[in-house]
């Protein structure tokens, strides 16, 4: 393949290709602050502007320039017609120099407001934030935006670049006043090393060597800072990911998966768990174009092949099994929201996380973070160039990592499914533990060594004892259909005929068992959940239990059901228009969902799935207590009957 | 004017040019799996051919799952014709589609009689139009980098463009991570830039490092030039009009960028090989785009060149 070397001549002797890495940084700021003169100054210091680029800067400077008849670095940088007219930036400019220690590749972001966006871009790819502020005008609430959005972004270096020190005669006090603004402000932030340095981007004060004129500060020039700051990223430390890109089979006998290393190393033989599939397998090559390889940590891009035959496809993701990523549909997430459009919390847009294409939906909004004061507040919707917290909800689960974990397995964007614009960002935040309702309901026992022992009692002797096998009345609804009125009154009818009977109210079990847990759809789910298991331990004791809860999901009730045992569950949906729920409504929960003050409220901020196999629908909005309870007791009879005399068969 | 390649540092993390490389790769597998019918458009120039090279790697073992394009203004140098015959259609076994623009032929445009944006829109810009809409490739994978000019700075890795090719400079969808947004609607199309963060300097020591074939023309060589206007331009067939007092001399010269020869300029140079261009470039003073005439026509020439549907 190398024969056309005839052609162009081999390089013979081998020239030593210089062992330098990379930096991204961006700079930031408000609007005529000069980061686009800073850039310049950078590349004019560096050498990355060739004579011809300067010939023609120079004419540019005359006519376009802001520094008289001096050349005027920012022109290098504003490369789009309307930038240049109106003298600013739009649009995100990457700008790329070297020297002898690192290769730079810069993104000079632009300051006003309405193309936030675009500064949120660049920090997307960055490792370092040069933040500069105008030392005539201090802190500015660009500047606190700025940093707050480059630390959410997980930028872990800030680097406040005082300048124009020039126009204020190299003050120390000025500078210093600044500093001590600053490091105020970034105590909030999560971005633990900031530097503050006094510069001039058009004199070239403390740029690339320390300046005469600024003897009181004796640090580094910032070129120095830029070349010594240690951004080695512990990706290649963390735990092994690997979403797969492509599944490459070029014949029968090849199966390989190619993609990037996104965290860890991975060597020949080493296990590999399929996310979502989750087989496990080991790995039994590592490919690339110059050889197979022992071998690879994060950032290499290449192909492996496994020991077993497994279905796996594009969007997949490999991990270590020993520390699996996190998998789930509901995950909490910050956004910063990019399009004209407000956000509609629950409509659907496309969502791209890693190598994977889903649809998604911000199922609610938790607030959204005030950049200039960081406070949170409650609202309906985000606006353009506004941030937020809130809960996303996937089509198909996600394997995800939080994004300060890792930023490729932990971000996301959404694309609007008509327009195709990229509206929103995401960063994933660490799942709390008790949000984890699927891994609730399927958990692994602690110990394998724990031992159930059964209760020597049988249940026909209970049934002996009680007259009646036991189960559960799981009575659902929207909040407002008539729940625990019903379970009382059912309770109070049932009690009187000489059944052993008791009530499990949703609202109850948060005054004790549930009362660390919260209304997201989640922790609603995992009070559901434990309402099961209590009721499970009734009927095992041969009482009869009455579950009211609101259970407005589908697979969740479907799961409650198969803890209780399924043939001992009669399920009542109490079935009343979400008008008439709102009517009753006494406690005021309905217009605090509206403010946004209880989350995820089925009906109003969640959604309320009915069910399409209960075993009795009640229409309570038309029936009274009495009647409900009456038709209740009707189907518990006929259960009763259908189930014989004591052989429910579910100890 | 780039610092001396003498330093050796030490360091656990990847390379530039091995982080480069890993980049363009992920670029090139999100093109083919995202798209319905991606294409690599293939100049034979040094950033082709390092395109080439890491679209073998990035689908190794398997070839490069799209064709290659070659726009041809029927004014290529003839070796750079040849390379592509010799290279990558016979040694690498490669499909390419060739596309001319055949009115233009008909009708006798030329780099002479023609004002280069007159002649580059219909030799170029059109035909590239052309078959793209004839193929329906809904991606184009180009060799534009960042650092080559002012306008191209801005443009995304993956650049929307509408379906009439139009790139809306103002308009571009904000591009994250390496999160690509590919969704396009009939029609419409992206261009995919793997070298976007590329600079000329990293392409040469690529191309040292990993030994990419490249069309001789980059190497000096004695060939037959012209004066004009300033630059060295290579009477490359009988079909190159002498002006009144030019007459060809022999100089030692190569190219930096490779466009069609009445109208690249070269330069007198000494570098026969790809480890002596590295050194030239360390202490060259002028950027590759010296030598084409296109760019200097009027302000802001490539922006509206591109917003036209020109690369």
């Amino acid at each position: 393949m190398r024969s056309l070397n005839e052609a162009a001549p081999a390089n013979e002797e081998k020239h030593p290709i210089p062992q330098i890495d990379l930096l991204r940084f961006l700079t930031c700021g408000s609007v005529d602050d000069g980061k686009s003169t800073l850039i310049g100054r950078l590349l004019l210091e560096t050498g990355a502007v060739y004579e011809d680029q300067l010939a023609a800067l120079a004419q540019d400077s005359i006519r376009l320039g802001t520094a008289g008849k001096a050349i005027d670095p920012a022109l290098l940088m504003d490369g789009l017609e309307d930038e240049r007219q109106q003298g600013i930036t739009i649009d995100v400019a990457y700008r790329y120099f070297q020297t002898d220690r690192r290769k730079f590749i810069s993104a000079d972001s632009p300051g006003h407001e309405q193309y936030t966006r675009n500064m949120a871009t660049a920090a997307s790819t960055s490792q370092l934030a040069i933040i500069l502020v105008d030392a005539r005008k201090g802190l500015l609430s660009q500047t606190r935006r700025h940093s707050y959005i480059a630390s959410l972004l997980g930028i872990r270096h800030l680097v406040l670049a005082v300048n124009k020190m020039d126009l204020v005669d190299y003050s120390q006090t000025i500078f210093e006043q600044i500093c001590t603004e600053y490091r105020e402000f970034v105590r909030q932030l999560n971005a633990p090393a900031v530097r503050c340095l006094p510069i001039s981007g058009l004199q070239g004060d403390n740029v690339t060597t320390l300046s005469d004129r600024m003897p009181w500060f004796q640090e580094q020039p910032l070129l120095e800072l830029l070349e010594m700051v240690e951004v080695d990223s512990d990706a290649s430390h963390s735990a092994f990911r690997f979403p797969v890109q492509r599944v490459s089979r070029p014949h029968a006998e090849f199966r390989g998966y190619c993609g990037t290393v996104a965290a860890g190393s991975i060597t020949i033989g080493d296990p590999v768990l399929v996310l979502p599939g989750g087989q496990t397998s080991r790995v039994q090559s590592i490919v690339s174009f110059d050889g197979d390889l022992p071998s690879v940590s994060a950032g290499a891009a290449v192909a492996l092949t496994l020991e077993d035959e497994i279905d796996i496809a594009r969007g997949d993701m490999l991990v270590d099994p020993e520390q699996p990523a996190h998998f789930a549909k509901e995950f909490e997430a910050n956004i910063v929201w990019m399009s004209p459009q407000p956000l509609i919390p629950q409509k659907s847009y496309w969502l791209k996380h890693s190598t994977r294409r889903t649809t998604g939906e911000v199922h609610s909004l938790i607030y959204r973070t005030d950049v200039n004061t960081l406070n949170r507040v409650e609202v309906p919707s985000l606006a353009l160039n506004e941030t937020g917290r809130c809960r996303m909800r996937t089509h198909a689960p996600l394997a995800f990592d939080p994004y300060t974990v890792n930023r490729q397995t932990g971000s996301f964007i959404l694309v609007d499914r008509v327009t195709h614009e990229t509206i929103a960002a995401g960063m994933i935040v660490e799942p709390e533990t008790n949000q984890e309702s699927s891994s609730q309901w399927g958990i692994e026992l602690q110990s394998p060594k724990l031992q159930f022992t059964p209760s020597r009692i049988t249940s026909g002797q209970r049934v002996a004892r009680f007259g009646r096998p036991a189960c559960t009345l799981l009575l659902t609804g929207l909040s407002g259909s008539g729940k625990t009125t019903i379970a009382f009154a059912l309770e109070e009818r049932l009690f009187a005929l000489g059944t052993a009977v008791t009530v499990l109210d949703g609202q109850n079990l948060r005054h004790g068992i549930s009362r660390e847990l919260g209304f997201s759809a989640a922790e609603r789910s995992e009070n559901l959940r434990r309402a099961a298991e209590i009721a499970a331990l009734f009927n095992n004791s041969g009482i009869v239990c009455i579950a009211a809860l609101a259970a407005p999901d589908e697979s969740t009730r479907k799961q409650a059901q198969k803890v209780i045992g399924k043939e001992r569950v009669l399920h009542v949906h109490l079935d009343a228009p979400l008008e008439v729920c709102r009517q009753r409504d006494l406690s005021g929960r309905y217009l605090a969902a509206d403010r946004g003050d209880i989350r995820d409220f089925p009906g109003v901020t969640a959604n309320y799935e009915s069910p399409t196999d209960a075993d009795l629908v009640l229409p309570t909005h038309e029936w009274s207590v009495e009647q409900c309870v009456a038709a209740i007791e009707k189907r518990l009879v006929s259960y009763w009957n259908n189930a014989g005399q004591g052989t429910n068969g579910t100890e | 004017m780039i610092p001396s390649t003498s330093t050796n540092v030490d360091h656990l993390t990847m390379t530039h040019l091995n982080a480069l490389e890993a980049e363009s790769i992920y670029i090139f597998r999100e093109v083919a799996e995202s798209f319905e019918n991606p294409v690599l458009l293939y100049s034979m120039g040094k950033d082709s051919g390092v395109m080439l090279h890491l679209a073998r790697k990035a689908f190794f073992p398997e070839k490069p799952p799209f064709p290659l394009l070659h726009v041809d203004s029927t004014w290529e140098f003839r070796e750079v014709i040849e390379f592509r015959e010799k290279y990558a259609r016979q040694q690498l076994g490669l499909e390419v589609l060739v596309h001319i623009n055949q009115e233009g032929v008909e009708a006798g445009v030329n780099p002479f009689d023609y004002s280069s944006r007159i002649y580059t829109d219909i030799m170029r810009t059109q035909p590239l139009k052309q078959a793209l809409t004839q193929h329906r490739f809904d991606a184009a994978i180009g060799g534009g980098r960042r650092d080559e000019e002012r306008s191209r700075a801005k443009e995304r890795v993956f650049s929307f463009r509408d379906n009439n090719h139009r790139w809306e400079p103002k308009n571009q969808r904000p591009e994250l991570w390496e999160l690509y947004n590919t969704w396009v609607h009939r029609g419409e199309s992206i261009r995919v830039f793997p070298l976007s963060n590329w600079t000329e300097f990293d392409i040469w020591q690529y191309i040292l490092q990993e030994n990419i074939p490249l069309a001789p023309l980059y190497l000096a060589q004695s060939r037959p030039m012209v004066k004009r206007s300033g630059d060295w331009i290579m009477v490359d067939d009988d079909r190159m009009r002498l002006e009144l007092g030019e007459q060809p001399v022999m100089k030692q010269v190569r190219f930096r960028t490779l466009g069609c020869y009445p109208v690249t300029g070269a330069l007198e140079s000494q570098a026969g090989s790809v480890a002596e261009i590295i050194d030239e470039l360390v202490h060259s003073s002028a950027s590759e785009r010296q030598g084409r005439a296109i760019d200097r026509d009027e302000e802001a020439a490539m922006e509206r060149k591109k917003r036209e549907g020109y690369f």
